[in-house]
């Protein structure tokens, strides 16, 4: 079975799809970091702190009642929202400067038991400002040290300009995925920043696949332009990406809808990334490398030029 | 051509019994059973377990099941009833010797035990428990020793009779003389007993300023940690948990993990508990006034011993363990007023024994009519008696000891009180009806993401579709092989990882076949397809395996607890399916189509 004819000329990289392909990509990187500076994030409490509780009724929960009935017995700020099924409650709490978590936890599963002694504690989370502070330091400093071991890599495997392409790609995938979070107000936890290092390996797998053909081709097709040798090595890796592309979405969506709620946020960061993380791979990585000058010379290892020029007489 | 040599045939089909062997401990179901364990950390033999057995046997609470794992004594249980009951019978009997815990055992025969296999180890996410994440505070730690160090700079000054002051102000030490050479006696003196403080001339010509190198800075932060640790450890291995964890995080962190615990304010009483230790005489003439009866802990005899303190665990600086004239001993350092009290006692008691007794205060909640309060219990037992065999002050060592023993003694010293107070910063409770549903979901992803995979590549790629589905049963496999070998925590971000790389490890797969069918349609013989094929596309998958690999190992570098999880099945499942995509399938392509003329390739 095949999806797509063999030898594809789809014109990806001449002077038009290039621009309209940039364009849309910085449309959606500038609309990200826009929301992101308006609307912010949702940062779960390993990045904030507080206090989190996971609860289970055994009917359906009346949220607004259960929001009563925190500020009745004196907790202000309580965040109460669904958790997946009708029956299952997020409560979530910010940090609070000189409470004792202890007794925080333990009156709030006091106050909800004896509203309705039924109600089942699945999951307590305590998680100190400090903690959360830290962690929202690290979370950026890991994000950047993979994307500099990243382009070290590429530029030792292909070249500068390559790695430059890649890097780029990379910095979209995680802004537009980072924005989609914003947009949507969904919340970004640890497991969504092992999401989105997880889709820069991804990411990074498609767009060394397609470097790795224009190598190929640049050898291979001696005295063909740069921009016919890269258009030709995306067409011939487009079956590869769109069938990795497939399997790749059926078993995360199969972890949408199968793993429950604690890692919904995780696959739609995975299913986000790996959908925008294709499309870079296609259209900035190699655009952008074009844009700076790449050629067959490039590649070339640079002995090999020399001695040619040593051999002549 | 497209024939692998039989050495390599063969190694292949090892490797994957070798993968099948150890993932098998996973297919076992588990049963209740209780679990034993020393208090005082030795192992149990069979000795015991025969006799433990045969207790129950006079109760009429047969095990399934008894052995020895891990020096601790495992009984299996058919019934929960029956394992409750048994493990109440136990705790009592047992009481203060060893520690009790009810688990989940998984259920596997007397060879795969014998041989040492494991089943994966579950995270807590999985299994239900209480995660603490304490932090040491330094400075008090800092604070407490410079003030031991003022203290006895004031002590050899004094005793120099040389007119001083002394004052502490943050890290540093100012010591204040009345001339430029008893400034030079003093830095002398204080030189001579601990060479590695850093000390400089004040500004003024007649003072000092004296500061921990920074050596001395991180060995004291380090002994106040791990010597948490180690108290830490001890009052957990009190609970009855098995297979705790307590470990350290950082340069300042501990993490404390007990699975099944559910009672995270138990956990808290144990931290409040503050421990310590008395050096006292023992009273050789069995009746001085005031003197009392001591129990020994564990193998170790109970004295009656005298009234007075020489010196208490909370002026004990150091203590660490070695040899002396080639014995086994324990070296200790007390502060100034503990040393001078040591050395008026071994002054007048040469050949006289004296013990260590292990002081320690719990906090224990109780139900009283209704509500929650505290009790308070103190234990005092003797860990250790030996003979004075000399005149010391404050650095002096205990011998008499074997190697073991006092490797042990100097922990426990160390282990006597917390060296600096703790924090929690971190806490996550668990319940375990929500760590069943964990597993259930995440394996239920596991296996429908499988059968859509598998159904794609049989429809998309036939035959070799079918080949890669076989290499991708046998990547879960070795996953699976390799997280039980390692013991490595399977979390419910790891079980996604697994998900994850169900889906990309097929790309290495879809590389080589996409190639395939490139060669073919550019007019390539068919076995020569299929070496082109494998042959081109590998250095795409290297290149795009070991990209993926950076990013799981930068997780695996910064993250923490579940996150960890994930990094951990995505490195080796990056890792495995390297393996079982291109020799994996290779190995089969060859076999079924190497070596012979084929008209045309099935992909």
């Amino acid at each position: 079975m095949k999806l797509l004819p063999d030898n594809t000329t789809i014109d990806f990289l001449s002077a038009t799809p290039r621009r309209i392909a940039m364009t849309i990509a910085a449309v959606m990187v500038v609309a990200s970091l826009a929301s992101l500076a308006v609307r912010g994030m949702v940062f779960g409490i390993d990045f904030t702190g507080g206090v989190l509780l996971e609860v289970g009724y055994p009917e359906d929960a009346d949220l607004e009642q259960i929001r009563r009935l925190m500020t009745d017995s004196g907790f202000e700020d309580v965040q109460v929202q669904r958790f997946g099924a009708a029956t299952d409650v997020l409560l979530r709490l910010p940090p609070q400067a000189d409470l004792d978590p202890n007794a925080v936890r333990e009156s709030l599963s006091a106050t909800l038991a004896a509203d309705d002694p039924e109600v089942v504690l699945r999951r307590v989370e305590f998680v100190g400002p400090q903690v959360g502070e830290d962690l929202r330091e690290q979370g950026g400093t890991a994000v950047i040290f993979a994307l500099c071991l990243i382009f070290v890599y590429v530029m030792f495997r292909f070249q500068w300009k390559f790695s430059a392409g890649a890097v780029a790609a990379l910095l979209h995938d995680i802004i537009v995925t980072v924005g989609f979070f914003s947009i949507f107000r969904l919340q970004f936890d640890l497991t969504v920043l092992a999401g989105i290092l997880a889709v820069i390996g991804y990411s990074l797998n498609d767009t060394v696949v397609v470097f790795d053909r224009i190598r190929e081709n640049f050898i291979g097709m001696r005295g063909a332009t740069t921009l016919d040798a890269m258009n030709r090595s995306i067409n011939d890796t487009l079956s590869r990406t769109i069938v990795t592309g497939i399997t790749t979405l059926l078993v995360l969506g199969a972890l949408y809808f199968l793993g429950g709620e604690s890692v919904r946020s995780f696959s739609i960061a995975l299913i986000v990334g790996i959908i925008v993380g294709t499309y870079s791979s296609i259209y900035v990585a190699s655009a952008l490398s074009l844009t700076l000058g790449i050629s067959a010379r490039d590649l070339l290892p640079p002995d090999k030029d020399s001695k040619l020029v040593d051999d002549l007489p | 051509m497209n024939r692998y040599p039989t050495w390599l045939n063969f190694l292949v089909l090892i490797i994957l019994l070798g993968g099948f062997v150890l993932a098998l401990p996973n297919i076992y179901g588990t049963v209740p059973a209780v679990q034993l364990a020393s208090v005082d950390g030795s192992d149990y033999d069979d000795t015991r377990v025969a006799e433990v057995v045969g207790l129950l046997q006079r109760e009429k609470l047969v095990p399934e099941d008894s052995y020895v794992e891990d020096g601790r004594v495992v009984l299996r249980f058919h019934k929960v009833d029956e394992q409750l009951a048994a493990g109440d019978f136990l705790r009592e009997r047992y009481d203060r010797q060893a520690s009790t815990a009810l688990t989940l055992t998984p259920k596997l025969p007397a060879w795969i035990r014998a041989v040492g296999l494991n089943p994966m180890s579950l995270g807590l996410d999985l299994r239900g428990g209480v995660y603490f994440l304490l932090e040491v505070d330094m400075e008090t730690a800092m604070a407490s020793r410079l003030a031991l160090y003022q203290q006895d700079i004031g002590n050899f000054l004094r005793d120099a009779r040389i007119r001083h002051r002394v004052d502490l102000d943050g890290r540093t030490i100012t010591v204040r003389l009345t001339s430029a050479e008893d400034r030079d006696r003093a830095r002398s003196l204080i030189e001579a007993d601990d060479n590695e403080l850093l000390i400089s001339n004040g500004p003024d010509g007649q003072s000092l300023a004296v500061r921990m190198s920074d050596t001395q800075v991180s060995a004291r932060e380090n002994f106040a940690i791990e010597q948490n640790i180690t108290t830490l450890r001890n009052r957990v291995n009190q609970l009855g948990v098995s297979e705790p964890l307590v470990q350290r995080q950082g340069a300042d962190r501990i993490v404390v993990q007990l699975p099944g615990v559910q009672d995270p304010n138990r956990l808290d009483d144990i931290l409040t508990a503050t421990a310590t230790l008395e050096f006292r005489l023992v009273d050789t003439s069995g009746d001085s006034p005031g003197s009392r009866r001591y129990p020994g802990r564990g193998s170790e005899s109970a004295q009656i011993l005298q009234r007075d303190v020489v010196a208490s665990g909370d002026q004990i600086i150091d203590a660490e363990s070695g040899f002396s004239e080639g014995q086994p001993a324990v070296f200790i350092t007390l502060d100034g007023a503990g040393g001078e009290s040591m050395l008026k006692a071994t002054r007048a008691n040469v050949n006289k024994p004296m013990s260590t007794v292990f002081i320690e205060t719990r906090r224990e909640t109780v139900a009283r009519g209704g509500e929650q309060g505290f009790r308070t219990i103190k234990t005092e037992e003797i860990i250790n008696t030996a003979t004075i065999r000399g005149i010391f002050k404050n650095r002096f060592q205990i011998t008499g000891l074997t190697p073991m023993e006092a490797r042990d003694l100097a922990l426990l010293l160390r282990a006597g009180a917390l060296a600096a107070p703790v924090y929690k910063v971190e806490e996550r409770t668990i319940g375990p009806s929500l760590g069943q549903d964990n597993i259930d979901r995440g394996f239920m992803a596991v296996k429908v993401g499988f059968l859509l995979v598998v159904f794609f590549m049989a429809i998309y790629y036939r035959w070799f579709g079918l080949i890669a589905n076989a290499a991708l049963f046998a990547n879960l496999i070795f996953i699976t092989a390799l997280l039980s070998l390692l013991q490595a925590s399977l979390t419910l971000p790891g079980i996604a990882g697994i998900v994850l790389t169900v889906g990309m490890a097929i790309d290495a797969n879809v590389l080589i076949f996409e190639r395939i069918r490139e060669e073919l349609a550019s007019g390539k013989a068919p076995q020569a397809s299929i070496d082109a094929g494998y042959d081109k596309a590998f250095s795409s998958i290297a290149d795009a395996n070991i990209t993926t690999l950076i990013a799981a190992l930068v997780l695996f570098a910064f993250g923490t607890g579940p996150v960890k999880g994930f990094a951990i099945t995505l490195s080796l499942g990056v890792i495995t399916s390297m393996f079982t995509s291109i020799v994996g399938t290779r190995t089969i392509v060859n076999l079924i189509f190497g070596g012979r003329r084929i008209a045309s390739v099935p992909v």
